[in-house]
């Protein structure tokens, strides 16, 4: 790239990353290093007493069954999440990319709930089928025989988390997928056309594997939206249970730290989230951002 | 021009005096709707009574919340001089002894007239170590009681004004409710609290060794001995027959005593204003069933609630305004008067007394069951209360190994067994940092 | 073009129309629920038709909010406002004078600077909360705007538009306007500024909608009702102890919180999807 022009001021500059410096490292990298220190340590509410313990609530956290249990709770959530999300999202993005009359109706009809809030979601989904008064669970109950309680069946309560999870999320992937359908050129699915291939075959051959890097992106971004912006429908719905069934990791670091006031297990649980997330962000950039270009 | 100036400097100076900024102290507290009224206008009372010190009512959200915030406030260097604690924090704070200052401490310094004898016994001692030196004072008591659908009860053919006294009644009456028509027999809030911490106590069993944790922090949970397995292995039948409906986690059966739906309800009697509210038919209070074949049953039954700690880092002048506060507080005719208006009980002997000449009781009968439960027999070292460390965790590890036994993923033993392994782990977490 | 029997072509609106069904369906139901009484409510199956309440109970909601709640939706409103616009205006200054700097400036820390921003895209607030609660509390910012804010303000999305815009400005700009004498803040503001508009739309709406939709943060750092946004409102109502949760009152809410985000969504839906979609690549 050939030497830009760039203005000579020699403080300048500073001043104005000040602002955006100053609060990353006020707020975000002072308390990431806390939650690392505090990771190695237990102590007691109030912090009078801290005792070093090296590794130890690390150790602990993954002898514990009921952690275990919890990563793998997220990653499945995370899953299912993400795979209904995008199968849908890409469905309707087919759908609403057909030189149909409405398309743009279609689309601000299908972008809107992306405004909505997850706890909203959660909240609208709690009511739908709320064991006492939700007409859903009414339904099901006396319609259909299904003795819906998901206070008390680990599976209803995994599904219905699910469902708001996902319904929130389609609108972000439709988005995204029909903006990568519109920028497949029209002449190779043509050529495809030509060749004899059916629809089917042109979509699976031709338009998705040009699609490969929204597909990818999106799927990191749902898998982090399922880690992380999904708190508030556990928080609300189902608080973790029935049992420890919708118990995933960001709601722990919540549960320990808050309520139940054990800052080491609940800095050790921030640190592996912390692991996984930029595990994830770092595929993110060597697979997307690569195609980076100016 | 000289005297004019001599005059108004001796003017500002006198009213300096006359207008004594009185000693500020924050009371930071949970009580939210109905009872932040009432906490507030006896604050207000207070403040009128006097003008040496003005107390500032703040609050803070639900009780995790304020005890999150009375925290960080203390980290920050800012405590309140008094913060409301849930009874699940007790151990926590009473363990944190460089961030409050015992009740019993401070009265004695302070000079006050304080006998922990004019105190309900199953309340104070709750809040006090072994030797009877209370800690923190109690504000809002509760207990656990059992309401029931008077005219469900009518429909179903039973005598509405004799409740079953033990467990084997209530689940035959149970059954007869739900053959009546009803969408259950009996469902209960509170989980832990009521059918364990509550159930153990008002059948003189240990929860815990060491006297419940108030001898140590080298204790151990027992609560799965043969006694605690037998009732929670009926329950769980009576929810396999359909009987025992289970309403969620902490208090979110009540919808379903409160809808008429399940006749026979275990909650805190604090939730008894709410029922009068939101109930449209009769119902009673009666009091906690039990085993009549365990000997020393019923014994007393433990309470719930939150109480109100001291904070360290306050002036010398502040301390005397807390102790004031706290006198003012534990006069009957404010204890009868919160006790009346929230449902909580009073935490005096004299309040108890007021507010039964006051006629109080034959309106609202269920309350004096409620205190008459407590005051059943004198606490014994397994009913005198609960404290261990990371309580509110060992709840909801009993709450998530209960779903898991009402959902079939574990027997009652193995769901019971677990409480009590994971619970000592957390407990021996709390002994290594306690002080 | 390929062909397309009358099946084939009322396919895609059924498809698209059953989606849109199944969006709007939770929402009319919520709506139904926000126009009846509690009791009509409680007593299931409640009907799918609106019941005549309207009036009553958002008024109700917004003037007085439910009981046991404190705060009214008005008060919560304002609050969820100012949190939004604080945040989304934060972030886009904040990133814009950051943007500027690294892409006009050749300074030591440029790359640093650059990179520290990025990387602070792997730490969301839910996994620093207690640590950031700490810093908030040291700082004595509990239960303010300030506390509110500050610690969401930070944008690598914001920053990396704003580079790559600014990179595809063509630079013989920048320098002309040296050399007719302005100084570098007033190319910034006289001619680069009104240039960043789409992007700065774009920003706008998304940073908008994360500000008003955030949840954790506030719950964690506001316990004065007066501090309430509108979904901490809302958690709260449906989190009474001993009381009955008021189901009309918190639909009522929900849906009063719905309409800013979608308003802004709707009206400036393509600057919005240019901005998600750009920031993408």
């Amino acid at each position: 790239m050939a030497k830009q022009y760039e203005f000579s001021s020699r403080r300048l500059p500073y001043l104005l990353v000040l602002p955006q410096m100053a609060i990353v490292f006020v707020f975000f990298f002072w308390p990431a290093i806390q939650a690392v220190w505090q990771s190695l340590y237990i102590q007691d509410a109030f912090g009078l007493s801290m005792i070093f313990v090296g590794l130890s609530n690390y150790v602990r956290l993954f002898k514990d069954p009921s952690y275990i249990n919890s990563l793998f709770i997220s990653f499945a959530f995370a899953a299912v999440v993400a795979f209904s999300a995008m199968t849908l999202a890409l469905f309707l993005a087919v759908q609403a990319n057909r030189r149909i009359r409405g398309a743009a109706f279609y689309k601000t009809m299908l972008v809107w709930p992306y405004a909505m809030a997850t706890l909203v979601a959660g909240v609208l989904w709690l009511f739908l089928f709320s064991p006492n008064v939700g007409i859903i669970a009414y339904f099901l109950k006396h319609s259909l025989g299904i003795d819906w309680n998901h206070l008390l069946r680990a599976g209803q309560a995994f599904l219905l988390v699910s469902i708001a999870a996902s319904w929130k999320q389609v609108s972000y992937n439709f988005v995204f997928f029909l903006a990568g359908l519109q920028n497949v050129p029209a002449a190779l699915v043509e050529a495809a056309a030509i060749d004899g291939a059916s629809p089917f075959r042109r979509f699976w051959s031709v338009v998705f594997p040009l699609l490969s890097p929204t597909t990818f992106y999106l799927l990191v971004m749902n898998l982090v939206y399922a880690f992380f912006e999904t708190f508030p429908i556990i928080h609300q719905v189902t608080e973790g249970g029935p049992g420890q069934a919708t118990n995933i990791l960001v709601y722990r670091v919540y549960k320990d730290g808050v309520i139940n006031l054990d800052l080491g297990a609940s800095s050790a649980e921030s640190v592996i989230l912390m692991l996984i997330v930029i595990g994830l962000t770092v595929l993110q950039f060597r697979f997307v951002e690569r195609k980076v270009t100016y | 021009m000289k005297r004019l100036v001599i005059a108004l400097a001796a003017f500002a100076l006198l009213c300096g005096t006359a207008f004594a900024e009185p000693v500020t102290i924050e009371f930071w507290h949970a009580m939210g709707g109905k009872n932040g009224d009432v906490t507030q206008a006896i604050i207000d009372k207070f403040n009128a009574s006097q003008s040496d010190y003005k107390v500032v009512g703040v609050f803070k959200g639900s009780y995790a919340d304020t005890m999150n915030a009375g925290i960080a406030a203390f980290r920050a260097g800012q405590p309140p001089a008094i913060l409301q604690v849930y009874e699940v924090g007790t151990a926590t704070m009473m363990s944190a002894k460089g961030a409050i200052v015992p009740v019993y401490k401070l009265m004695q310094e302070e000079g006050q007239s304080f006998d922990p004898h004019e105190f309900i016994p199953a309340i104070s001692g709750y809040y006090s170590t072994s030797s009877g030196q209370m800690l923190s004072m109690p504000f809002n008591s509760s207990t656990a009681v059992m309401y029931y659908n008077k005219d469900a009860f009518r429909k179903a053919g039973l005598d509405p004004n004799k409740p079953p006294k033990t467990w084997p009644e209530v689940f035959a009456d149970a059954r007869k409710l739900k053959a009546a028509g009803y969408q259950g027999g009996l469902t209960s809030n509170w989980f832990g609290w009521i059918q364990l911490e509550n159930f153990s106590a008002w059948h003189n069993v240990p929860f815990g060794t060491k006297s419940n944790g108030f001898d140590g922090f080298d204790t151990r949970l027992v609560f799965n001995g043969p006694l605690q397995l037998r009732h929670l292995t009926n329950l769980y039948n009576l929810s396999k027959e359909g009987v025992f409906i289970y309403g969620g986690r902490d208090n979110a059966a009540n919808s379903l005593f409160t809808s008429g739906q399940v006749p026979i309800h275990f909650e805190s009697i604090g939730g008894y204003g709410a029922m009068k509210s939101t109930c449209k038919f009769d119902f009673g209070v009666a009091m906690l069933p039990y085993y009549p074949d365990v000997k020393g049953a019923p014994q007393n039954s433990i309470i719930g609630g939150a109480s109100l700690w001291v904070m360290a880092k306050q002036s010398q002048a502040q301390y005397k305004a807390v102790a004031a506060f706290l006198t003012f507080l534990s006069k009957p005719d404010i204890q009868s008067y919160f006790h009346e208006q929230t449902g909580y009980l009073p935490v005096t002997l004299a309040a108890y007394k007021l507010t039964k000449e006051q006629g109080y009781y034959k309106d609202n009968p269920g309350l004096e069951v409620a205190i008459q439960q407590l005051n059943n027999k004198t606490p014994t070292p397994n009913s005198r209360g609960i404290r261990f460390g990371y309580m509110p965790q060992i709840r909801t590890i009993c709450d998530e190994q209960w779903e898991s036994i009402l959902g079939g993923k574990e027997t009652v033993k193995q769901g019971l067994d677990n409480m009590v392994r994971l619970g000592n782990e957390l407990l021996r977490k709390f002994e290594q940092i306690a002080q | 073009m390929v062909e397309r029997s009358l099946a084939k072509r009322a396919a895609p609106h059924l498809f698209l129309i059953l989606a849109i069904v199944i969006f709007l369906a939770p929402i009319w139901v919520a709506f139904v629920a926000s126009t009846q009484t509690l009791p009509d409510i409680l007593a299931a199956p409640m009907s799918l038709l609106p019941g005549t309440h309207f009036v009553e109970n958002y008024v109700r909601a917004l003037v007085h909010g439910s009981d046991n709640l404190g705060a009214s939706a008005l008060t919560m409103l304002e609050n969820s406002l100012i949190m939004a616009l604080g945040i989304a205006v934060g972030k886009i200054a904040v990133s814009l004078l950051a943007a500027f700097a690294i892409v006009y400036f050749d300074f030591r820390l440029r790359k640093f600077c650059f990179w520290t921003i990025i990387v602070t895209l792997m730490l969301p607030v839910e996994i620093r909360i207690m640590p950031t609660y700490k810093v908030v509390a040291d700082l004595h910012m509990l239960d303010s705007y300030w506390g509110l804010i500050l610690p969401m303000i930070v944008s690598a999305t914001a920053v990396f538009l704003f580079r790559q815009f600014f990179m595809s400005v063509p630079r013989e700009i920048a320098e002309a306007s040296q050399i007719d004498g302005s100084s570098p803040m007033e190319f910034f503001r006289r001619i680069l500024l009104p240039m960043t508009r789409t992007p700065i739309a774009a920003m706008f709406v998304i940073q908008f909608i994360y500000g008003w939709n955030q949840y954790l943060w506030p719950l964690l750092i506001t316990t004065k009702q007066s501090y309430y946004t509108l979904l901490i409102g809302i958690n709260r109502m449906l989190a009474v102890a001993d009381a009955q949760v008021e189901w009309q009152i918190v639909m009522a809410t929900t849906l009063i919180a719905m309409i800013p985000p979608v308003l802004v969504v709707l009206f400036m839906q393509r600057q919005f999807v240019s901005g998600m979609t750009d920031t993408e690549k």
